[in-house]
């Protein structure tokens, strides 16, 4: 299974397995990585599972879809390889996969 | 103040849960009135997910958070429940048996003989930008939300975002406005193409400002802002001398003042009864996402059977001298008559 660290604002590193078809933010949730509050549940929402993909991830994540960059508007600290973790599916491309949770998603 | 209005029931929350709550109370004869902090009902569906589909529905294979809200209220119609939209229940307290006082933060004061929590995630309010100290300049000169257009005329004003409320506010506050200026982190708008079209109408003819960047640091003294710092996306800050700041950046949704109402959450949950779904205190229904129970999910559908239960035992303690009947919406005459449809 591809393996995804997460690095929490504070420095925290979490290296997890994701699950091939589910998502960076489940995949978050279910090992506990701070920073991730995904209140709409996934639905693409409510723009707070921000993370800020690594530079030498950003290009083989690729870039958001016209509805997440929409959201991403209600998003703090938005930067070009900011990422709504609830719209990245976990696949073996990824197996690797850096990212950075935000200090702060809105509340 | 207002005079207090009595009702049999006050259900605080317009999501779907509040709303179907209204027909179980409704097919008992209870009266009901609702309260919600968000200016339409439907709660996160309405606000969350109004386009978005949900499958869980039972009976139902496809339907919209909008949708579900839609054909809610359409159900409780006959029941003609009054809400408080835009309002939040500050206060809770039981005055007596079978009695309960709540205020809201617009001054209403409610008396009702039980009352049903069904806030969801709690109440929804505005996020708040993670700019460095702004917490001293909020409510004086950094708003949330405009309650009086007069109060920013002649003002410096600087809004922040890109969606409708940031537009709608930047084209109605503009001509009223010393000078404003609009902040977004890119140069492209979510809100309405109308309104893009008339914000950036107004910047080619020098009425407004428009600036691509995010907002890092406020200077002000006690509360009242003089200047803040933008910071382009090339890394360029520019320093702007403002009266008032407007952050748009959506909701979130925040537990609210049902922490203080004497009930001993469990991670921000209200513990009920299951039989029933009253709190430790009698009379204090918790139905939908805001409780928690052994098996608990939060489903919509298991809110409904939630409802349900709650409408049972909230009939004690509004006709507590009566015995309960219960009866199918399918057979019984007197249901239908309630329903307009017998």
């Amino acid at each position: 299974m591809p393996k995804i660290t997460f690095i929490e604002h504070d420095g925290t590193v979490h290296t997890v397995e994701g699950e091939i078809g589910s998502t960076v933010m489940e995949t978050a949730l279910r090992n506990d990585v701070g920073g991730i509050v995904a209140e709409c549940g996934g639905a693409c929402t409510c723009a707070t599972c921000v993370v800020h993909v690594d530079d030498a991830w950003s290009a083989i994540v690729g870039p958001p879809s016209a509805e997440e960059e929409d959201m991403l508007d209600f998003a703090f600290e938005v930067k070009p390889t900011s990422r709504l973790s609830c719209q990245i599916k976990v696949t073996q491309a990824l197996d690797g996969l850096i990212v950075r949770t935000p200090a702060y998603q809105g509340r | 103040m207002s005079d207090t209005i009595k009702t049999d029931v006050l259900i605080i929350g317009a999501g779907p849960i509040g709303l179907f709550a209204v027909f179980e109370l409704g097919l008992l004869d209870i009266k009901v009135h609702l309260v919600d902090i968000l200016d339409k009902v439907g709660g996160q569906c309405a606000e969350l997910y109004p386009e978005k589909p949900i499958y869980d529905i039972p009976a139902i294979p496809l339907i919209t958070g909008h949708g579900l809200t839609d054909a809610l209220m359409q159900q409780i119609k006959p029941f003609n429940p009054t809400f408080h939209l835009g309002e939040m229940v500050t206060t809770l307290e039981k005055i007596g048996d079978s009695q309960f006082r709540v205020s809201t933060d617009c001054g209403k004061v409610f008396e009702a003989k039980a009352v049903a929590i069904a806030a969801g995630g709690g109440s929804f309010q505005p996020k708040r930008p993670p700019i460095p100290g702004i917490e001293p300049y909020e409510d004086k000169s950094v708003h949330y939300a405009v309650r009086k257009m007069d109060a920013f005329r002649d003002k410096r004003l600087l809004i922040v975002g890109g969606g409708d409320s940031a537009l709608d506010w930047t084209l109605n506050l503009q001509p009223i406005a010393r000078r404003l200026t609009l902040v977004h982190r890119r140069d492209e708008f979510r809100g309405a193409p109308d309104s893009v079209n008339k914000m950036r109408a107004l910047v080619a003819s020098d009425s407004m400002d428009l600036r691509i960047g995010q907002v890092t640091l406020l200077e002000g003294s006690n509360g009242q802002l003089t200047a803040a710092s933008i910071k382009g996306n090339d890394g360029t800050i520019t320093r702007l001398e403002v009266d008032a700041l407007l952050p748009f950046f959506g909701l979130t949704m925040k537990l609210g003042p049902v922490a203080d109402w004497g009930l001993a959450l469990e991670d921000e949950l209200i513990p009920v009864d299951t039989s029933t779904f009253e709190t430790a205190i009698p009379g204090l229904f918790a139905i939908g996402d805001i409780n928690t129970y052994p098996g608990k999910l939060k489903l919509i559908l298991s809110g409904f059977h939630e409802a349900a239960l709650m409408a049972q035992k909230a009939y004690h303690y509004v006709y507590p001298e009566k015995r309960l009947v219960f009866q199918y919406t399918t057979s019984s005459t007197s249901l239908q008559k309630k329903l307009g449809v017998a």
